[in-house]
């Protein structure tokens, strides 16, 4: 992919942060809002560049949510589990999705289509059981409505 | 001068340091704490959670492992509400753990499984959440199975701060951690050197070394097959451990185990370790003496260093010593000497090692030159704990057995042969040869201390007949960077070498604290270990690797000279770089 653009960006948030305390974070931070995502290339790039060891990167972006490790979907789709979802029976939810597009929590459909993440509160509990398709809610889903609603996206 | 506090525990007054911790302090005054996370070759994660007491005055409950002992404290560490909160604990932890002991690796040596008993767990109250990450055997060597982990962190310290190889990490968070190569690769893709160090720090069966001993034991009953057996210095003075016994040397009776489990010959790694002296002392005298080649020589008997220098430091390549390790001499001669001296079929061999390394089970098919006698030059390597297990199930009573001698032809040795397996003792070896070749003469003392004990860097001066030579000796693989710095940084300024000859060990302590060798390792049983390998050393006649009679008789009558034609095809390897990650 667009590993030219990759090798440029990353050198030029490293040398933004390089020799400040907590580079490391602030370049991944950097990496990840501009893919989405943070290559493994990146990755091991980084490790070289700052000689930080590749397992602790990976420990720092697995144990941060906010860090994704595979290219975000076209389309985003966020469930809530947040507590009033959850007893409205938001795991349906997850599980029809999950049936029918055959991923797991975390991963993109392999057409790249879409992409599945579990959520706590999307701030709109009086709706729950409620889903995120990028920036449109839908409130009061039932698990058959599912099917319908993604056909809505290309 | 430090500072004395007192304080009470249970009732009885102590005395410590100020800094020690409550668990230390206590084990003063012979009052266990439980701990699981807690190795006491390591510093305190806090990880487990077992090990609580109570401090009057505060209504929390403390990890003793990791609180220091304070002036006055007043301690309880057993009471009925500390063991209710203990027995929740490891509950929780058991609900995490599958109960496939009975078929697990370490069954009946688990530090869980011992907790589970020793706190009479009959019942699982909590819902059992197992992981499911499947094995990961992709290292020929070590065997990981996350799900069996209680993620106490021991593993991850070793690999990371005590050998620098950073091949495990824990991943993700909460329910979800796990021990795991970088971004979940297998650990064949990973750095990982084979040292083993995880295994041998692993409090359950998460960690383990691939276990060999059915091909030993197919082999063994083969009748086609002529098995010979080799042990390696540090196995002697550790086996006895799995029995009981600390600290003392086997080496006879274990020539006895070896023929009543039916090996037809019976070898000594340390007779190799002479030959490997003849090897490296040469060379080390090519390139000192005689401005052969460049300066320092390291060392390479040790298979995780030298796949740690592949990988982080192959710059240093031309560096090290060509010489095979001395396991993989003995095998080529087996397989070439031996069964000419013998008129046997080298085909019909079955070569067996027992180490106290798992690397050693990666070396025998690291490159084509460990088949220099036109076969694989060792068939299979047993670890110290494989060999424990195999004496187990043999149903022989092994700390009774007489005393035997081995094969000479290619298990007498020297004492510079038996102490290759502690730290210093191969650069201590070699300087005892290496100063009768370049003198002509005998060291009036062979024992060069400086290369001895546990301190992580040991750099000295020599004196070889008027000349100096600067060594160092590094074990720990994360004590090699500061060494290979020095090297480097006087290679690029073209100053003055730091030292001419260096010895590595990727294990602290050696050899005696490999990775392959019974559980619970620390410094006090590593010097025990250490301890008994030199006094083998005292207490033999010939000391120096070139006085061993067949040593001599090898060399006269088959090899020729060191560093020669026919050494040079047997005894000798050679080295590239490799990926630190392959994915």
């Amino acid at each position: 992919m667009e590993t030219k653009n990759l090798d440029a960006d990353l050198e030029r948030i490293v040398k933004k942060w390089k020799d400040k305390k907590g580079s490391l974070i602030m370049i991944l931070h950097g990496m990840q809002n501009l893919y989405g995502y943070v290559p493994r290339e990146t990755a091991l790039k980084l490790s070289q560049t700052l000689d930080v060891p590749l397992a602790r990167i990976y420990e720092v972006i697995t144990f941060y949510n906010y860090f994704k490790l595979e290219p975000p979907g076209k389309h985003n789709i966020s469930v809530c589990l947040g507590t009033a979802c959850y007893l409205k029976g938001a795991a349906d939810l997850i599980d029809e999705v999950k049936k029918l597009l055959e991923i797991n929590e975390g991963e993109t459909t392999k057409d790249g289509l879409f992409h599945l993440d579990v959520v706590r509160c999307l701030g709109c509990c009086g709706l729950a059981p409620v889903m995120m398709i990028d920036e449109k809610v839908y409130g009061k889903v039932q698990r058959k409505q599912i099917a319908e609603i993604l056909q809505n996206y290309h | 001068m430090y500072k004395m506090i007192e304080a009470v525990i249970n009732g009885i007054k102590v005395e410590v340091k100020e800094g020690t911790t409550i668990l230390e302090a206590a084990k003063k005054v012979q009052i266990k704490i439980p701990t699981l996370c807690k190795h006491q070759d390591l510093p305190p994660s806090a990880a487990c959670g077992l090990c609580i007491v109570k401090i009057k005055g505060s209504n929390k409950m403390f990890r003793a492992c990791c609180t220091p002992l304070e002036e006055k404290m007043e301690i309880v560490t057993n009471d009925p509400d500390i063991v209710a909160v203990r027995r929740t604990v490891l509950e929780l932890i058991l609900s995490n753990h599958p109960n496939d002991c009975l078929t697990c690796a370490r069954n009946n040596n688990c530090e869980l499984q011992k907790l589970a008993a020793d706190f009479g767990i009959s019942e699982e109250h909590f819902k059992k959440f197992l992981r499911q990450i499947p094995k990961d055997s992709s290292t020929g060597v070590i065997e990981l199975q996350p799900e069996k982990c209680i993620l106490c962190g021991r593993c991850i310290y070793v690999c990371q701060q005590d050998q620098d190889v950073w091949a495990l990490s824990f991943l993700e968070r909460g329910m979800g951690t796990r021990i795991s190569p970088a971004g979940d690769i297998n650990m064949g893709e990973s750095p990982c050197v084979k040292c083993g160090q995880c295994s041998a720090h692993c409090p359950t069966g998460a960690i383990v070394e691939k276990d060999d001993t059915e091909r030993v034991w197919a082999a063994l009953r083969d009748s086609e097959k002529h098995c010979v057996v080799q042990i390696a210095p540090a196995v002697r003075v550790a086996i006895g451990e799995a029995f009981g016994v600390t600290g003392a040397n086997f080496t006879n009776k274990l020539y006895a185990l070896f023929r009543r489990m039916g090996f037809k010959a019976v070898f000594d790694t340390n007779f190799a370790a002479d030959v490997c002296i003849m090897e490296e002392a040469s060379e080390f005298v090519e390139r000192f003496a005689h401005k052969k080649g460049p300066l320092p020589l390291i060392t390479s008997c040790c298979p995780a260093w030298v796949d740690f220098m592949e990988k982080f430091h192959p710059d240093m390549i031309e560096h090290f010593s060509s010489t095979k390790s001395p396991h993989e001499i003995l095998g080529t001669l087996t397989k070439t000497y031996y069964t000419e001296k013998h008129n046997i079929d080298p085909k019909k061999i079955f070569g067996v090692s027992i180490m106290p390394c798992t690397a050693k089970k990666y070396e025998i098919t690291r490159s084509g030159e460990m088949f220099a006698s036109g076969l694989q030059d060792i068939d299979v390597v047993i670890t110290t704990r494989e060999l424990a297990r195999m004496i187990k199930q043999s149903g022989i009573d092994f700390l009774n057995l007489p005393d035997e001698e081995c094969d000479h032809m290619l298990g007498d040795y020297t004492g510079a042969g038996v102490i290759f397996g502690a730290t210093g003792g191969v650069m201590e070896a070699a300087l005892r040869t290496a100063y009768h070749f370049v003198t002509g003469k005998e060291a009036e003392k062979v024992e060069f201390k400086t290369t001895r004990g546990l301190k992580g860097v040991k750099e000295s001066e020599i004196n070889i007949a008027g000349t100096k030579v600067r060594i160092a000796v590094a074990h720990g693989l994360s004590h090699v960077e500061e060494v290979i710095n020095k090297i480097r940084e006087a290679k690029k300024k073209g100053e003055e070498l730091p030292y001419h000859f260096v010895e590595v060990m990727a294990c602290p302590g050696g050899c005696v604290g490999g990775g392959g060798q019974p559980y619970m390792v620390c410094d006090e049983l590593r010097k025990e270990r250490t301890a008994a390998i030199y006094q083998d050393d005292d207490d033999r006649v010939l000391r120096v690797s070139h006085k061993n009679p067949y040593v001599k008789r090898l060399y006269a009558d088959y090899i020729g000279n060191p560093l020669g034609d026919k050494a040079h095809k047997l005894f000798h390897t050679e080295y590239k770089s490799r990926p630190q990650y392959t994915r």
